[in-house]
């Protein structure tokens, strides 16, 4: 199952949330302000880290780059993709579960 | 592969109405199709043919206008959520008795049914919004 996460870990809890529900069947994209989950050295990086040893975490290039950011200030393993990425990710999972 | 499109957000509120259209985009460009895009709560306010954003802007009522002209994509306005915003198309304009109406181009109203239908029909049903 694809999860979407669209919003700061430091404004809502559902990057948490998810976190705490996924399998290794799973792989989590996230996208808009829930890029700032993917960033390093930040209070919700360690969960982060623990669940990458579950599941792949992708975030979606176009969001980062609008928010200043580039792949240096993410934590490792984390793919960065485009929107053509987020379409195959869609395609690879069966199921879809957007986190708003 | 046939995917479906929840839009909850209105245009120019946040990001979702951007990323649902970029989205679609990229689908319609790896060779995919887009049955319906379902517009609901805010995201109704997506199918106004009113809107004049600044020129050096995007216009998003008039991009969704014109990629559902392009790959023949069902714009579906939630009626229940239309009516309470003010979004009006010919038909609900005489059946509510109003002055005007402001759909744009490809858009049309109907009922929550069409969100449905769009799950059993497409393969990928993904939302956006708040």
């Amino acid at each position: 199952m694809l999860h979407t996460v669209n919003k700061s870990p430091f404004e809502k809890n559902s990057l948490e949330t998810c976190l705490r529900l996924i399998d290794d069947n799973s792989a989590i994209l996230l996208i808009e302000d829930g890029v700032y989950g993917a960033l390093k050295n930040t209070s919700i990086s360690e969960t982060v880290i623990d669940a990458q040893k579950i599941t792949k975490i992708y975030v979606l290039g176009p969001d980062l780059k609008a928010r200043g950011l580039d792949k240096s200030s993410l934590i490792s393993n984390i793919e960065v993709i485009d929107y053509k990425g987020f379409v195959n990710l869609t395609v690879e999972n069966e199921k879809i579960q957007n986190w708003l | 592969m046939i995917f479906g499109i929840l839009v909850n957000e209105g245009p120019y509120q946040h990001q979702a109405s951007d990323s649902a259209y970029l989205f679609a985009k990229a689908a319609i460009e790896e060779g995919h199709t887009i049955f319906r895009v379902f517009f609901y709560h805010d995201g109704v306010n997506n199918g106004t043919r009113l809107a004049t954003p600044p020129q050096d802007d995007r216009h998003i009522p008039n991009r969704w206008s014109e990629l559902a002209n392009e790959h023949n994509i069902d714009l579906v306005l939630c009626v229940a959520a239309a009516q309470r915003r003010g979004m009006v198309d010919p038909d609900e304009m005489k059946r509510n008795k109003k002055d005007a109406d402001n759909i744009a181009e490809k858009f049309r109203i109907s009922g929550l049914g069409q969100l449905i239908e769009a799950g059993v029909q497409a393969e990928r049903l993904i939302t956006f919004g708040d």
